[in-house]
């Protein structure tokens, strides 16, 4: 018995550093520190639902603890048979309805919460994107303004912007723990939610549904910054001229390169309705290289010279001549330029 | 349990299909079976009315069924199942040849039902092009009704199968619940297809 | 075959008897060890997908092997492992606990196994035939379609095959307990075990046919050119989703609700003490399962099936928390003022009860829709799923094995490497497992085959890897222990545990392959307890000393699946090559026609005559 309870509580010690080591998880990522609408809505019921639950798993340890303390088998009554007891109308009635009142206590919350965040009809007062999900990467494209992101998703702070998601593809799910729980992106149908974003910040987000071997690589981000922020930063977009000269040679080779070797085909800088492969007009201003990689040169040169290590089963390896370190570098240094705007949330600009 | 199964008249029981614990078990197992089976086409008509508007580019609903041939193929399968009730009937009374000839009569119709949806098919095909691989209405449609067809089928040789082994030996403990659990089958077919013309026929014409 | 073909016979012999029999207690036999098997390779999976996941950013294994292990590991638990080993145990325990000599249909109790061990076997081939299933056990359509390779074309017919020999089990099972129970034996006065074996039953009957819809527009999809999941011809991918969950989530409730059923039992034989509130208990199961038809959405909260879906399929979710709360206070006060005997079955049943508690508080928090589009598809998910599955079913199994153990081989499991075994695996599931409630929250969606650095999910995964190896090294003691048990364990009697049911009142240990000489009389709940408190001690026979009728053993069943697996391979791999057509229809051939010699030779069974059972007794 001793034994018994010594490990439970071993484990349970265990645990719980282990949990404090690590806290709530890394910021802007986890979604137990919610920083939007929707995950807050989810934390307020992940609470409720975790205190009564406690509740009724303390009520459950606490007769079960009482049990095996006092009616194990004594020591010099091994004959004794107990009463057999058919059973207690009154106890089995009272943990019967219990458990209905809690589960009114957590169900009608649950429905309030679910009708209002499904709720899309003021939609249209709204920023609308179009987000599109593809084996392994997102595409955002801007409704009334003309302009497409890919990878990083930009909003303004304090207001709903409403996603219309659809997949090209397989079912994808759209995941930004932070700030809203996921929903997915299914090829049939467009699916529509909304985020809000409480404070600027850069938030992770994640693909959530099982979608290839690089299901685990699909990551990107929602760029939360001021609405005044944002404005500047959708004028910027909008201002962009995709025909512009890189100002050194080495980019101007790149941007030759870029058309030479057919990454036009799939790739457009500038706006542009089609996306066969990722946006790259604000690819200068990305967090990321393919959603995963830090902004560094090195990186892009690997990424482009063999994609298929850094993701594999993705749609751009094989798509275009294999090229030399030389254009690569050049091609890299040509994208890393493509800066449409300075705007970015107080907390990235380091 | 009994321990000899040839029967004469005098020794029949009442209802030699239940007789015994292995026929008892036959006609419980085989309504269960049909329980399951009730699910299957239940997940079938449900994809079905999910894709019966999702013609794509392929021909619809509409343009295809012509309600003539199915009313044909309705009348044939319900008599069918008349008729396999009265071959019960005659089990019943252990009249093993009338029996034989109301079962002969079953085969037969349910071997017209199944040319006419043979000649249905191949008008689709050949007429309007349309295949299983049209369109996702296509494929929920042949697949629901060619599972039932199938059905159709596999209850075709069973009924057959039975008639031609027990030809010779005659009715007995042993097999009346064989023939009793294919009657039950049949009914079963008979129903789902009442199901399937409301569902898919009708309903595909007026909208 | 007769009374004395039951003696000790040769390997060859004996092989042939295996695969012939339709003997129920035989046929458990086969069940479990074909499901244990397929425990360990499920087991293997598992470790590589921990090591996989030891630290961040991993190469242990490359993206598509790594999808392949976690799809392998799901179906193979599920499907191959816990449900068979659940079959065996239904058929080692619930003929006898009813007093029946047999099950009602004995050539489809063989041919279900077989179909299963084939259908089993056909997936696994995928291993050495370029590449495993890839899509997930629940192998999503759109990914499924697109995923190359025959991996899912071994996952569709693979799981078609051992799915119908579930189905077998299930309407086997149900015509069984309906038909045959033993005089007295009214629905009331059945064990849980066997009243968990109906409902599981019926649960099987109705959820695995919309599985069977589903394999086969997944077939028609990949291999003959439909297009239900076909989103350009008008299909759609969402049909997939309820169809599997229609049969997923009552799967999750006929993995579970059997074990209900025995730790009813084994609660109460170990406190000496009548199951507290057995009506309640029986129409608590009966409600869980009519529920569990209601809720198969809540697996689909984030599919966007619209508010009023989920508010729906939410408060049913949350509603089955009331009937399985029933249970778990009704089993406390089962205990409450019994005289409690702790052994290695024992300890699996109270490890069960905190386990279990925690797996349906996360289950109830999961059905709170909104707090679950933060949790969906995440290790909250993958840690709330095994810690119902893991803690209710293995547990469950773990505690049926050394409860039944006697009754089955006549020997008892070693008490010591029991309680080995079960400390290592509590500490272990719990270790890994309990971390993973976290990792999901703090932004680790499931199935991911890598997890990047600075994320702050290393410590958590690489405690939860330590912990999947405390359950190997108890999984390694079982088996150690039950070879040593086959070996010198401890001989037992009939009835080593005191019992309160019919399988301790046989007269043997292993009981005789005819179960009961003479059907027994049954006088009430716990019907040898009422012998042994206020009767004769023994149970007193229904019927006089007579022949008994029993079915013959057959190949067939063998040959069929055999029919089937053959069919198997033609249907994944005729579009390759034509010559394929010939496996197909091979196999075909040869399954249907064993199906014809069935149904067209009598096959009356044999008399083992009284005589015969009067010379025994001597």
């Amino acid at each position: 018995m001793k034994g018994w309870m010594g490990k439970f509580k071993a484990l349970f010690l265990l645990s719980s550093l282990a949990l404090f080591l690590t806290g709530c998880g890394k910021e802007n990522l986890t979604a137990l520190v919610p920083k939007g609408y929707g995950a807050k809505s989810s934390m307020d019921l992940i609470i409720l639902t975790t205190v009564i639950m406690s509740f009724v798993l303390l009520a459950v340890m606490i007769f079960f603890v009482i049990v095996l303390v006092r009616f194990r088998k004594k020591k010099g009554q091994e004959d004794y048979i107990p009463k057999q007891v058919e059973g207690n109308q009154t106890l089995e009635t009272i943990w019967t309805i219990i458990p209905i009142i809690l589960v009114i206590i957590m169900g009608v919350p649950t429905v309030i919460a679910t009708f209002d965040l499904a709720d899309a009809s003021k939609a249209d007062e709204h920023i609308n994107v179009d987000v599109t999900g593809n084996q392994y990467w997102w595409h955002f494209d801007y409704g009334e303004d003309e302009f497409q992101t890919s990878q990083d998703l930009y909003i303004p702070t304090g207001e709903k912007v409403y996603l219309h998601l659809k997949s090209s593809d397989v079912i994808h799910s759209f995941w930004v723990p932070s700030l809203s729980g996921k929903l997915d992106v299914n090829p049939e149908n467009e699916n529509t939610m909304f985020l809000e974003a409480h404070e600027e910040g850069v938030y992770w987000g994640k693909c959530a549904e099982l979608c290839g071997p690089s299901h685990s690589l699909m990551d990107f981000k929602v760029i939360a910054v001021s609405p005044d922020d944002y404005e500047q930063w959708a004028k910027d977009m909008n201002d962009f001229d995709p025909e512009a000269k890189p100002k050194d040679t080495v980019a101007q080779e790149g941007q030759e390169l870029f058309e030479e070797k057919s990454c036009m085909g799939c790739h457009a800088v500038g706006s542009s309705p089609v996306a066969t492969g990722p946006n790259l007009t604000d690819f200068g201003n990305r967090t990321k290289i393919a959603g995963i990689l830090e902004p560094t040169k090195e990186n892009l040169v690997d990424w482009i010279q063999d994609p298929e290590k850094i993701k594999p089963g993705n749609e751009m390896t094989g798509k275009y001549p294999s090229l030399s370190d030389d254009e690569a570098d050049k091609i890299a240094e040509y994208l890393l330029q493509l800066k449409p705007t300075d705007v970015a949330p107080e907390s990235a600009s380091k | 349990m009994s321990q000899d199964h040839s029967l004469n008249p005098e020794t029949m029981p009442n209802e030699p299909e239940k007789a015994t614990l292995e026929g008892k078990n036959k006609f419980l197992g085989l309504w269960f079976f049909l329980g399951g089976e009730t699910v299957l086409f239940a997940s079938l008509f449900g994809t079905y009315l999910a894709l019966r508007n999702s013609a794509a580019d392929g021909p619809t609903s509409e343009e295809l069924f012509g309600l003539g041939l199915v009313f044909l193929m309705t009348i044939l399968l319900l008599t069918s199942s008349l008729t396999s009730v009265y071959a019960m009937y005659h089990m019943k009374n252990n009249n093993f040849k009338k029996m034989q000839v109301w079962l002969g009569i079953t085969a037969l119709l349910g071997i017209a039902f199944l040319t006419c949806e043979i000649y249905e098919f191949t008008h689709y095909i050949t007429e309007y092009g349309f295949t299983f691989r049209s369109s996702a209405f296509g494929s929920a449609f042949y697949t629901l009704v060619g599972f039932h067809g199938g059905h159709v089928t596999f209850g075709l040789f069973w009924l057959i199968g039975l008639m031609i082994r027990n030809a010779k030996r005659g009715l007995n403990l042993y097999n009346a619940p064989k023939f009793n659990t294919f009657s039950l089958y049949w009914h079963f077919i008979d129903v789902v297809w009442v199901f399937i013309f409301t569902v898919v026929y009708l309903m595909g014409k007026v909208g | 075959m007769s009374v004395a073909a039951t003696q000790k016979k040769g390997f060859g012999a004996m092989l042939w008897d295996y695969l012939t029999t339709v003997d129920h207690k035989k046929i458990a036999h086969l069940y479990l060890a074909g499901g244990g098997f397929f425990f360990i390779l499920g087991g293997l999976e598992a470790l590589v997908i921990r090591i996989q996941l030891i630290k961040p950013e991993n190469d242990f294994v490359s993206a598509g092997l790594y999808n392949e292990m976690i799809t392998m590991h799901g179906t193979t638990m599920i499907f191959l492992a816990a449900m068979p080993i659940l079959l065996g145990l239904m058929n080692a325990a619930m003929p006898l606990q009813i007093g029946a000599r047999d099950v009602a249909f004995p050539f489809l109790n063989s041919l279900g196994f077989w179909l299963f061990m084939f259908g089993g076997l056909l997936l696994n081939c995928s291993w050495f035939l370029g590449g495993a299933p890839d899509g997930g056990w629940t192998s999503y359509a759109s990914f499924a379609l697109t995923s190359p390779g025959h991996g899912i074309d071994f996952y569709v017919l693979g799981l078609q095959i051992a799915g119908a020999g579930t189905l077998m089990g299930g309407i086997n099972f149900l015509v069984t307990i309906v038909n045959m129970r033993a005089p007295g034996m009214t629905y009331m006065r059945m064990p849980l075990f066997s009243w968990a074996t109906f409902i599981t039953s019926v649960l099987i009957l109705f959820a695995f046919p919309a599985l069977t819809v589903a394999l086969f527009l997944l077939m028609f999809d990949r291999m003959f050119g439909s297009a239900f999941f076909d989103v350009a011809l008008g299909g759609n991918t969402v049909i997939w989703q309820h169809l599997f969950w229609i049969f997923g989530h009552p799967e999750v409730y006929i993995l579970i609700l059997p074990l209900f059923g025995l730790f009813s039992d084994v609660f109460a034989t170990f406190s000496k003490k009548r199951l507290f509130g057995y009506t309640a208990m029986v129409f608590a199961t009966m409600l869980i399962a009519f529920l569990g038809f209601m809720v198969w959405a809540h697996h689909m909260f984030t599919v966007g099936l619209g508010p009023v879906a989920n508010s729906i399929f939410a408060i049913a979710t949350m509603a089955i928390a009331v009937p399985t709360g029933i249970k778990i206070f009704n089993w406390l006060a089962t205990m409450w003022g019994g005289s409690i005997t702790i052994n290695s079955a024992m300890l699996w049943s109270l490890g069960f009860i905190p386990t279990f508690t925690i797996g349906g508080m996360t289950g109830v928090m999961l059905g709170s829709a909104v707090a679950d589009y933060q949790y969906h598809d995440t290790y909250f998910v993958v840690a709330h799923f095994h810690y119902v599955i893991v803690g209710g079913t293995i547990f469950g199994i773990f505690a049926g094995l050394h409860y039944w153990w006697p009754m089955m081989f006549g020997r008892i499991l070693n008490e010591t490497m029991g309680k080995i075994t079960f400390w290592f695996f509590l500490v272990g599931f719990h270790l890994t497992f309990f971390i993973q409630h976290f990792l999901g929250l703090m932004g680790m969606p499931r199935r991911y085959w890598v997890f990047l650095e600075d994320q702050g999910l290393d410590l958590g995964n690489l405690i939860s890897t330590i912990g999947a190896f405390l359950m190997a090294i108890a999984v390694i003691v079982f088996f150690i222990n039950i070879i040593y048990t086959a070996a010198k364990g401890e001989k037992s009697s009939p009835d080593p545990w005191d019992g309160r049911t019919l399988e301790w009142a046989v007269e043997t240990s292993p009981p005789p392959f005819y179960n009961f000489k003479q059907l027994p009389l049954i006088r009430g709940l716990d019907p040898l307890w009422i012998e042994k408190t206020e009767g004769k001690g023994k149970m007193t026979p229904a019927e006089p000393l007579g022949d008994i009728h029993m079915p013959n053993g057959s190949i067939l069943p063998f040959i069929m699946s055999i029919g089937f697996f053959i069919a198997g391979f033609g249907f994944i791999y005729h579009g390759d090559h034509a010559i394929w057509y010939l496996a197909l229809y091979g196999g075909m051939a040869l399954a249907l026609g064993c199906m014809a010699v069935r149904s067209l030779k009598d096959d009356h069974g044999f008399h083992i005559k009284k005589e015969e059972l009067e010379r025994e007794a001597d």
